[in-house]
């Protein structure tokens, strides 16, 4: 059955009939490209390689270590009794050793400096789940979200499609490292006033997407400082809080709240996931994680929606509770990502391009602006295509991201073997080098 | 931390701020009763029995078995592991292929192989509940409405309404004849709903019924699809309970109306919300499923099951075990056999007492005919009198007007989610509070005889006031003649 036939849609709803799901977006194009002829090692050496994917692959041998040390733990036992208990149970609240669980990673991830309460991690299905399941809470269809760019393009589709709400951008520059100031604040609130909308709060991702960076301690005090100024909401989507190379480089919110004693806090509320920390996005593991007891318990009541099985909420409780297993993971992932990023960074740097400084995720922000023909969005579009085209790399053009600037790119590194980067930034060396003998060429 | 802003009701949405959550509603005092003093054996014999939730328990037996003898089914065990990276990785929201495919071919043996399901057109949800949600934002706008026949699964409030802005339009079903689905009662929720200038974008079904635990015959189903058809709007099957049918020869899936009467109605008006939780018995996987026959709504469903999928490693265990056919086939036959065996046995045992319940076939409940004992046919002797089964009988049973039952008096009873001996335990309650309730009566008749102010001294009570003040009414079961002819 073909996907792409247009039906007639009478009879569907306006949601189902409007494009908010953003599919039709460039960075989905990529993804087709890729799907049509995905890179191998062996069987496939000249597709494309997908750097469009922002997944973490390097440290699966630690997890699937874990599991083969603690088989009882983590299938029920022996006789299979637990079963069971285990299938039957759907209780919203979710299992209390795997709430405790993701309590004490979320603690461990931020290295003790802030507290996490069991009672107040709600469970959904992925931070996808999460982000929607916030919006409705804490907006109404028609008012606005303050969203920093670039952000996460899904963002257009979680926040907006189902709930009806509106994000307004707050402009970031490249002139000061796209840091979000004060009067990007101020500006994107006139703005989303101006036109009529009521503003229900900032929601921010840290460490950011797509730009690979924490937000500054200091920053974060002034959003916060923004967000009760204005009596608005702030939600801090902590999804690469495990994924900063630096433990000591990864502020929180949480961390900031505690400082001032939680004075302010019931506007806050906290996204997590162990999509990209742990490399499980499959397992649909999300949290939100609120101050605020009435959002609490809507969000928990909200989650019916979307619960994590109770299956995978067994095998993780085991995993998580295990405090001396997420030590070592925590620290060796930290390791293996830094030195992955130090790879694709020195390798562009070769290839002539620059990169923002970065110190998380699972990505680079490249900037490519250099080479664009004109500061136009058609230009880096026409440059993403060339590469996708002739250096065969599935890239996501910052376009995407809602980025105010032509000619960044978001490259992820963290979903592939060491050998496949390399072949990648091989041909990009390759790449530069051609273009720069053919512009040497035309000036004579 | 407490809340201690301001203006509450502004900071955050309607959605969050209304009672669409529907857990302020008295269905769910019993289930406060049964968490505060829930019945054990050994621990706790006077607790409160668990009634009122539809699971079905009777065959892990099988299950485990099957678990125990395929350690590859898990991503977990060394014979499996070596799925463990790429399960974890796969987030493709089309699902395992294998999946899919498992899931079709577990829908049609549970429909006796009568009807086959395109894997292509299985979309994952958060569950049933997921399923309903997405469904409603598919097809319907706020304010639009879904016609759904009463009584219905109380969490269709929320599950269509609370986040979607739908609105749920009673259709009347009434006791008289069953509670069969009527085209006049079709007809006038339509209309009303047309005076009230309500848009209707669909009909819900359950099929088979929760609370009734009854199915539609081949010819009501008929009309509901050229009813939907004529009006242009679109039908939603819930078919949950589908592997609950204690004859499946006689259960009739829509799937099976489309396949023999396929010029009936435009396909694309028809959509099956399906799960795993009653017919498997795996509430905790949330393994929901949308199938539609409607191209588009395949493909936005889809979108938004972004938003609740299943988990890869749930889907790889399912993928595994309902990919076997000797497996599947026999585990459907004996989850049938043991549901009509309890449901028998309760039926039988509670009619020797005078208790009768609508007759059915399927579900993992029967719905219990308590009429006789309201003090009044209104809805508030019917809360009084589910109290008195909560507190005294010590059952948490779920009274009908939480299903928007039209007429008091009905009760849905659960009899899947207990072992053999609980069962006994329950039953014995029952006929016990019918025993004394009757003596109650044998004694005040004898009373009544003597001087009217005597019988309020003398009398000795083993039941309190209240009680005595609910069971002397002209409608309790003290008048019927089954009763006296046991004396």
């Amino acid at each position: 059955m073909a996907i792409d036939i247009v039906q007639p849609t009478v009879g569907l709803s306006k949601i189902a009939v409007s494009e908010t799901h953003g599919e039709n977006s460039p960075y989905f194009a990529g993804w087709k490209a890729y799907d049509e002829n995905p890179y191998h090692e062996i069987h496939n050496p000249s597709g494309v390689i997908q750097m469009g994917l922002a997944e973490n692959q390097v440290s699966f041998d630690l997890l699937e270590e874990y599991l083969e040390s603690h088989q009882e733990a983590t299938s029920w036992g022996k006789k299979v009794s637990g079963f069971r208990e285990n299938a039957l149970f759907q209780d919203y609240h979710g299992l209390l050793a795997f709430r405790k669980a993701m309590a004490s990673f979320m603690e461990q991830v931020r290295g003790g400096k802030a507290k996490f309460n069991p009672k107040r991690v709600v469970l959904t299905a992925g931070a996808t789940a999460a982000n929607e399941l916030l919006t409705f809470i804490l907006a109404n269809p028609g008012d606005a979200l303050l969203v920093p760019t670039p952000y996460y393009p899904g963002f257009d589709r979680d926040l907006r499609w189902r709930t009806g709400v509106e994000i307004v951008p707050i402009h970031c520059e490249s002139s000061n490292n796209f840091q979000i100031t004060p009067e990007a604040l101020e500006s994107a609130y006139d703005h989303a006033r101006s036109m009529g909308m009521k503003v229900q709060g900032v929601l921010i991702t840290n460490p950011s997407n797509p730009l690979g960076a924490t937000i500054q301690r200091k920053v974060l005090e002034q959003i916060l400082d923004f967000v009760t100024r204005k009596n608005i909401h702030l939600v801090s989507d902590e999804i690469y809080s495990g994924s900063a190379f630096h433990a000591d480089e990864f502020a929180s919110i949480a961390e900031i709240l505690e400082s001032r004693n939680y004075q302010d806090a019931e506007r806050c509320h906290i996204v997590y996931s162990l999509s990209k920390d742990l490399g499980l996005p499959g397992f649909r593991v999300g949290t939100v994680y609120s101050y605020n007891d009435q959002v609490v318990t809507t969000a928990r009541r909200m989650s019916s929606f979307t619960l994590i099985s109770s299956q995978t909420q067994f095998l993780l409780a085991s995993m998580l509770s295990n405090k001396e297993f997420t030590e070592k993971y925590i620290k060796i992932n930290r390791e293996r990502l830094r030195k992955r990023y130090e790879m694709i960074v020195n390798g562009l740097k070769k290839a002539g391009i620059e990169c923002l400084k970065g110190n998380a995720g699972l990505f680079c922000w490249m900037n490519l602006s250099p080479y664009l023909k004109e500061a136009t969005r058609e230009s880096e579009l026409e440059i993403w295509k060339t590469i996708m085209d002739e250096v065969r790399l599935n890239i996501s053009p910052g376009s995407s991201c809602r980025c105010s600037e032509p000619g960044w790119f978001r490259v992820c590194f963290a979903n592939m073997s060491e050998e496949t980067l390399e072949v990648a930034l091989r041909r990009l060396h390759e790449f530069m080098d051609k273009r720069r003998n053919e512009e040497m060429s035309l000036l004579y | 931390m407490e809340v201690g802003l301001n203006n509450t009701q502004k900071f955050l949405s309607k959605i969050a701020t209304n009672d669409g959550h529907g857990e302020n509603l008295p269905y769910f005092d019993g289930w406060k009763a049964y968490d505060t003093n829930p019945y054990h054996p050994q621990t706790n014999p006077s607790g409160v029995i668990q009634m009122g939730l539809a699971e079905n328990q009777l065959c892990f037996d099988l299950i485990q078995e099957w678990i125990m003898n395929h350690p590859e089914a898990s991503i977990c065990t060394p014979q499996g592991g070596f799925d463990f990276k790429e399960t974890a990785l796969f987030q493709d929201y089309h699902g395992l292929p294998q999946f899919r495919a498992a899931i079709a071919n577990f829908m049609s043996r549970v429909r006796g192989s009568r009807v086959k399901f395109d894997s292509d057109r299985i979309v994952m949800s958060g569950g049933a509940t997921g399923a309903h949600e997405t469904v409603a934002f598919c097809l319907a706008n706020p304010g639009e409405a879904f016609l759904v026949p009463t009584p219905y699964y109380p969490g269709f409030d929320r599950d269509l309404k609370w986040r979607t802005g739908v609105q749920l339009i009673p259709v009347v079903c009434e006791s008289s004849n069953n509670f069969k689905v009527t085209l006049e009662a079709l007809e006038e929720a339509y209309d009303k709903a047309k005076e009230s200038n309500i848009k209707v974008k669909g009909l819900l079904i359950t099929n088979p019924s929760n609370p009734l635990g009854t199915f539609f015959d081949k010819d009501t189903l008929k009309t509901l699809v050229s009813f939907i058809n004529e009006k242009n709007i679109h039908l939603v099957c819930d078919e949950i309970y589908a592997g609950t049918v204690t004859d499946d020869n006689e259960f009739v899936s829509i799937a099976e109306i489309l396949q023999e009467f396929p010029t009936i109605c435009d396909h694309n008006l028809v959509h099956i919300v399906y799960s795993l939780s009653k017919d498997m018995g795996f509430p905790g996987f949330r393994v929901g499923i949308i199938y539609s026959y409607n191209d588009t709504v395949v493909n936005i469903a889809r979108k938004m099951s972004s938003f609740g999928l299943v988990s890869t490693q749930t889907q790889h265990l399912v993928a595994s075990m309902l990919s076997q056919n000797d497996f599947v086939d026999n585990f459907i036959h004996e989850s049938r056999t043991r549901l009509a065996h309890r449901h028998d046995l309760f039926t039988r045992e509670l009619a020797q007492v005078g208790i009768g319940s609508l007759e059915s076939n399927a579900g993992l409940f029967f719905w219990m005919d308590l009429r006789r004992f309201l003090k009044e046919p209104t809805f508030e002797a019917e809360m009084t009198f589910w109290r008195i089964i909560i507190n005294e009988i010590k059952l948490n049973v779920s009274p009908g007007s939480s299903f928007h039952c039209n007429e008091p008096g009905w009760f849905r009873v659960c009899f899947a989610n207990m072992d053999d001996t609980t069962v006994m335990v329950a039953i014995e309650r029952i006929k016990s509070f019918v025993h004394e309730t009757r003596m109650l009566e044998i004694k005040t008749k004898a009373m009544a005889k003597t001087k009217k102010q005597c019988w309020q001294n003398n009398l000795q009570l083993k039941l309190s006031s209240r009680r005595l003040e609910d069971i002397m009414s002209p409608h309790s079961p003290l008048n019927s003649p089954m009763l006296r002819a046991q004396n």
